[in-house]
């Protein structure tokens, strides 16, 4: 059975008086420890999809498992509880609080947890260093480059060692020096981490790193 | 204790915003515990007094006076255990904005009747009564103007002959029993009899034997002088302060209007700060709640950053305006002797503080928990 299994997923939002379809009856499999990457046009419904998988919207129709757990059948306090244990997201624009330091920004989802502080420490260094900015930890995301603040991101993603990463154009607001950084980095959290990653991206190259590729295009899904 | 770190850098991610909120918030409070203060005190010196004691008075008012001859009547009606006399006479002491009670009183009569209020020493006592210049003092009194026993000082009054000094020399100072003021200043009666012609008693003190004949009392004495040039009103000394206290007007319901409006003032204020607040940070929201703070943590968040704005506020406001009437002995320009911040009104002013942020920060809370994720995100990106 896969990690994740898409059934008939649909998405129409409603403005107005006017019902805008998405997508119609997706179906998506991704198993333990692919790598896999959601490509297509601008308004093609892929970040709408990421968010869906995440649990931070809601279907029109279908339904989305994770590791045998139904996330459309979740309330939004199971969903919270949920993706603080299974899921990493990484963000275009990294959204890396500014108030806190590199080292606070990884630290965010282990709060959630009951670890000690000590252990809280030490989960952090890990993660700072497996995205090779632990010299940084203690710079505010100002202080940092666009290639940098990315790595924290992915090291708050890690931190809590999620079931799945989620990753929303890593790599559109870098450029192409950092952008290939990231790429090799995500790479390596697949293949020697093991880390099962969705990423959705337009950039062709971006794609190449990943083990398949699907085209998400006018509502459509294929191989 | 994890989140805050978290509470606290939102807190200060905008000093200049928090600073002049907390101020609004101090400012507010301030002025709150301050009106509170003028009311305690009123009510406070509208409590002296006691049910057991009566005070017959012109009945027109308390600054016209009653003669000397109702006196032998008085101690005849039944009922009435005691009568003593006084008259107010309103000293001053160098500044006439350090106000204290001061009354020209049969000395005998007072010490009687007043002894479950005051302890003196009885050598004190004796002293008191054989000296027609002495003075009896309560202890705040003495604190407050540095006196010492025996030492000789120089009043005025505000109506006996204004310009006229009157030396007094203190002889007793009085401990009060709770309930009682510490600040009163005694006299003799014959003092001011012989210096001010045609002086008459401002009022008679009656002791009942029985507080239950209060009502008996009272209409016996007005009846009987119902139809005489001085007319009395006799009421219990409790009744007969509150009369007092009432010539001030309102005061009660002024205060509590004028700071009714400054609360809301404020939690207006404070309301719109965390608003501002939350609207700006509504991103950083939606990336907690993908990291997978839940609704219930988010709005708490929210709650305790608001409540730690004005319960710092309060704490500035509710403190300040303590030590500061405390280090300038503050007595509104002597029209509240008296005068202190006292613990309940600093209680009262904290819980206030921490109402105001719960109420300040209910809706942004709301908001922050309700925020839809994917709609914000889409937004910022």
């Amino acid at each position: 059975m896969a990690l994740l299994q898409v059934r008939n997923l649909s998405k129409v939002y409603q403005r107005d008086s006017q019902a805008i379809p998405v997508f119609e009856d997706i179906d998506l499999d991704i198993d333990t420890g692919e790598f896999l990457v959601l490509m297509g046009p601008s308004g093609s419904g892929k970040t709408t999809l990421l968010n869906l998988i995440a649990g931070l919207d809601e279907p029109t129709t279908g339904t989305i498992t994770v590791g045998g757990e139904e996330v459309t059948a979740m309330s939004r306090r199971q969903l919270a509880a949920w993706r603080s244990n299974h899921v990493g997201f990484i963000f275009q624009l990294y959204n890396l609080l500014p108030v806190l330091t590199a080292y606070q920004n990884v630290e965010l989802p282990l709060l959630l947890t009951h670890l000690s502080k000590k252990e809280r420490r030490q989960h952090v260094m890990t993660a700072l260093d497996v995205v090779g900015v632990s010299d940084r930890a203690d710079h505010f995301p100002r202080q940092l480059s666009g290639g940098q603040e990315q790595r924290v991101a992915i090291g708050r993603a890690i931190v809590s060692d999620p079931t799945l990463i989620l990753a929303d154009e890593p790599t559109g607001d870098l450029d192409a020096k950092s952008a290939d950084e990231i790429l090799t980095l995500m790479q390596r959290l697949n293949r020697e981490f093991e880390k099962t990653i969705l990423l959705v991206t337009h950039d062709q190259r971006a794609a190449e790193r990943g083990e398949a590729i699907m085209h998400l295009d006018k509502g459509v899904l294929t191989r | 204790m994890k989140y805050a770190r978290l509470i606290w850098v939102n807190l200060t991610r905008n000093k200049r915003r928090t600073i002049l909120t907390t101020l609004s918030v101090a400012a507010a409070l301030f002025l709150f515990v301050a009106l509170r203060s003028v009311n305690t005190t009123l009510n406070e010196a509208r409590d002296v007094g006691s049910e057991s004691r009566m005070v017959v008075r012109n009945a027109i008012s308390v600054v016209f006076t009653v003669p000397e001859a109702y006196y032998s009547w008085l101690t005849t009606v039944p009922g009435v255990r005691r009568v003593t006399w006084g008259n107010w006479f309103h000293g001053i002491y160098q500044d006439p904005r350090d106000f204290f009670p001061s009354f020209a009183v049969d000395v005998d009569g007072y010490l009687d009747v007043y002894s479950n209020e005051m302890e003196i020493p009885e050598d004190q006592k004796e002293a008191w009564r054989r000296e027609r210049t002495a003075a009896l003092v309560g202890t705040g009194l003495m604190e407050r103007f540095g006196w010492r026993l025996g030492q000789t000082i120089n009043m005025t009054s505000m109506i006996y002959s204004p310009d006229q000094p009157w030396p007094f020399t203190i002889r007793g100072v009085y401990t009060p029993f709770p309930g009682w003021t510490d600040e009163a200043f005694y006299f003799h009666y014959d003092y001011l009899y012989e210096m001010v012609e045609q002086v008459q008693p401002g009022w008679y003190v009656l002791e009942l034997e029985d507080p239950s004949l209060a009502a008996t009392v009272a209409s016996t004495i007005d009846e009987h002088y119902e139809n005489s040039r001085y007319a009395t009103r006799t009421e219990t000394e409790h009744a007969f302060q509150s009369g007092m206290i009432s010539m001030y007007g309102n005061v009660g319901l002024l205060m509590n209007a004028v700071g009714m409006a400054v609360f809301f003032a404020i939690l207006l204020v404070a309301a719109n700060a965390m608003m501002m607040a939350a609207r700006e940070r509504a991103s950083e929201v939606a990336v907690l709640k993908t990291l997978g703070f839940s609704d219930r943590l988010l709005f708490g968040l929210v709650l305790v950053e608001a409540a730690t704005i004005t319960v710092i506020g309060g704490l500035l406001g509710v403190v300040g305006a303590k030590l500061l009437f405390e280090g300038t002995g503050f007595q509104g320009a002597g029209f509240l002797p008296g005068f202190e911040v006292k613990l309940s009104t600093a209680m009262y002013g904290m819980l206030i503080a921490v109402v105001l942020g719960l109420i300040s920060g209910l809706v942004p809370a709301w908001q922050a928990a309700r925020l839809p994720v994917a709609h914000t995100l889409r937004r910022v990106a």
